[in-house]
């Protein structure tokens, strides 16, 4: 049965400093409040992975939580660049980041390949292009069956994955529904996981599209309100567009974003603390 | 928007509309109805959608986030708004996308948008500069583009024209287009056609047949030869038979208008 834990203790319990850590969630339910926990609790050396490093990772890229990041599209979607993360890869501020580079397709077949407890997966893919050459963990294979060559990625396991969803009943069943991203294939691959959760219910009722993760698969469940603003969770609240526009303006100068981590984070001012006030639930 | 382009555009004639809402218009009028469209979010999202509420209502629109058959009435902002799942004929996970969908050619075109494109229509949108571990800038990365370029069966960019973008030669390969020349995509194996089209704010290029070099086929109105070539890093060739878009329809304007206006 997973534990059901506050955001805090959650992180506190299962983020270490030098961990591999994913927190997934492909433009829906990205885990906002946990990232921003992990900042809070001054978590360092982490290797962060994720399939698009958006806001969320240029937040704890830029606040020096991470050493190296595994990613395919590191960008502010409909906005524009990752200032955080630009200033790490090109002027290694505030600390330098090692990065290591796929395609989607790549990042996918990886984590099914965590999920699916096998070493490597193999794609139709890279051919031709210069991510080889500059990645370690792009290999080639050939089929025994028909000898044609095809791209290997070994599997990614982390020490920890980050979820959200939106609900979880008191059992630490979870669900979600939506665009659901790689986010069961993250928790599968995982040694630990931990979920955040709009609310934690008595009973889930079915909806169309759902993904159930069983609570035997789930370490812990938070519950964090609000926790994947300013991306979204269906059925709960739209997508805040002006928020993304609004992070170009904190995160393009260190001494802005500074000022932000320290404000909005360190003082637990931001959305992420809802779930402290909510512990009553547990 | 593109400042220069749109004076040139604007300059050959008295013109009511931007050379980014000829693009659009031009990158739609592509897109046959009918087919299933893998979508890159930016320009193509624009002209796919401008596409599907012209002369192509049954054009399938998918999107990497995990949609198949999207009809948002409203512009995304994102790859994954909350829009294109709620109007999608279906929905699914990432890996999905890429495995069961993408990669063994059930998409007809991939609509990508490139920061860097070269004269054989590689595509770069990784790094800028000579060395990837010390980049003058760092630009987001692959996505999907790799295997939506090698798999699709076959590509359409829409990208805005510089010097700056259209280079003799990308700095990092990204996607594949035709990789140094005519016969590299059968080399490499890659099952597409790759790059047949690339529309921008000046015209159209497409490869020659015979090099697969990308030439100029079309001048959108009021852009001139020289404006092209003004805008292009390397020696463009002119196709013998080049012709001149037909300017955005009111019909098109209107779509196109409305539906950046609705946009979040």
């Amino acid at each position: 049965m997973a534990d059901i834990v506050s955001l805090a203790d959650g992180v506190g319990e299962l983020v270490h400093d030098g961990d591999v850590v994913a927190l997934e969630g492909f433009t829906h339910l990205i885990p906002h409040a946990a990232g921003q926990e992990i900042i809070r609790q001054g978590r360092q050396d982490l290797t962060l992975v994720r399939m698009t490093p958006d806001i969320v990772y240029d937040q704890l890229i830029g606040a020096g939580c991470a050493r190296k990041l595994i990613f395919s599209w590191g960008g502010n979607p409909g906005v524009g660049s990752l200032h955080r993360f630009r200033d790490a890869v090109q002027h290694a501020w505030p600390v330098p980041l090692e990065i290591e580079e796929h395609s989607h397709a790549g990042m996918a077949n990886r984590y099914v390949a965590g999920a699916s407890g096998l070493p490597f997966a193999v794609l139709r893919g890279y051919r031709g292009t210069d991510l080889p050459e500059h990645t370690a963990t792009i290999k080639w294979i050939t089929c025994p069956f028909t000898g044609e060559e095809l791209a290997a990625v070994p599997a990614i396991n982390p020490d920890v994955s980050i979820i959200h969803a939106q609900r979880a009943d008191r059992a630490g069943n979870v669900q979600m529904w939506g665009l659901v991203g790689v986010q069961k294939e993250a928790v599968l691959a995982a040694g630990r996981s931990l979920v955040t959760v709009e609310e934690v219910v008595d009973e889930l009722e079915p909806v169309a599209g759902q993904v159930v993760l069983p609570h035997w698969a789930v370490t812990a469940v938070a519950e964090a309100p609000r926790g994947a603003h300013p991306s979204y969770a269906q059925g709960y609240y739209e997508r805040d567009n002006a928020y993304y526009k609004y992070w170009d303006s904190i995160g393009r100068d260190r001494d802005t974003f500074r000022t932000w981590v320290r404000d909005e984070v360190l003082a637990g001012r931001d959305s992420a603390d809802a779930a402290g006030d909510k512990e009553g639930v547990r | 928007m593109s400042g220069a382009a749109s004076t040139t555009a604007a300059s050959g004639a008295q013109q009511d509309y931007t050379s980014d809402e000829m693009m659009s218009v031009a990158a739609a009028r592509a897109l046959e109805n009918g087919k299933r469209c893998f979508v890159g979010i930016g320009l193509p999202s624009t002209a796919a959608n401008v596409a599907r509420r012209t002369h192509a209502p049954d054009l399938v629109l998918i999107y990497e986030s995990g949609t198949l058959g999207s009809k948002p009435d409203v512009l995304p902002s994102s790859i994954g708004d909350g829009v294109l799942a709620e109007t999608a004929d279906a929905v699914i996970g990432v890996p999905e996308v890429f495995n069961y969908w993408l990669q063994p050619g059930r998409i007809d075109v991939g609509f990508l948008g490139a920061a860097q494109l070269d004269r054989f229509g590689n595509i770069n949108t990784t790094v800028i500069g000579d060395d990837y571990t010390d980049p003058k800038v760092r630009l987001p990365g692959a996505g999907g583009a790799p295997e939506i370029a090698a798999s699709c069966h076959e590509v359409f960019v829409v990208v805005r024209q510089s010097a700056r973008s259209f280079v003799e030669k990308v700095d990092f390969v990204t996607s594949v287009g035709h990789g140094s020349g005519k016969g590299d995509r059968e080399r490499l194996g890659l099952p597409g056609a790759g790059p047949t089209l690339v529309i921008t704010d000046l015209g159209v290029l497409r490869p020659d047949p015979e090099t697969s070099e990308l030439v100029l086929t079309q001048l959108h109105p009021g852009v001139e030869v020289e404006d092209v070539r003004a805008a292009t890093g390397w020696d463009l060739k002119i196709s013998p038979e080049l012709a001149r878009t037909d300017a955005p329809t009111a019909a098109e304007l209107s779509t196109l208008r409305t539906l950046k206006e609705a946009s979040r």
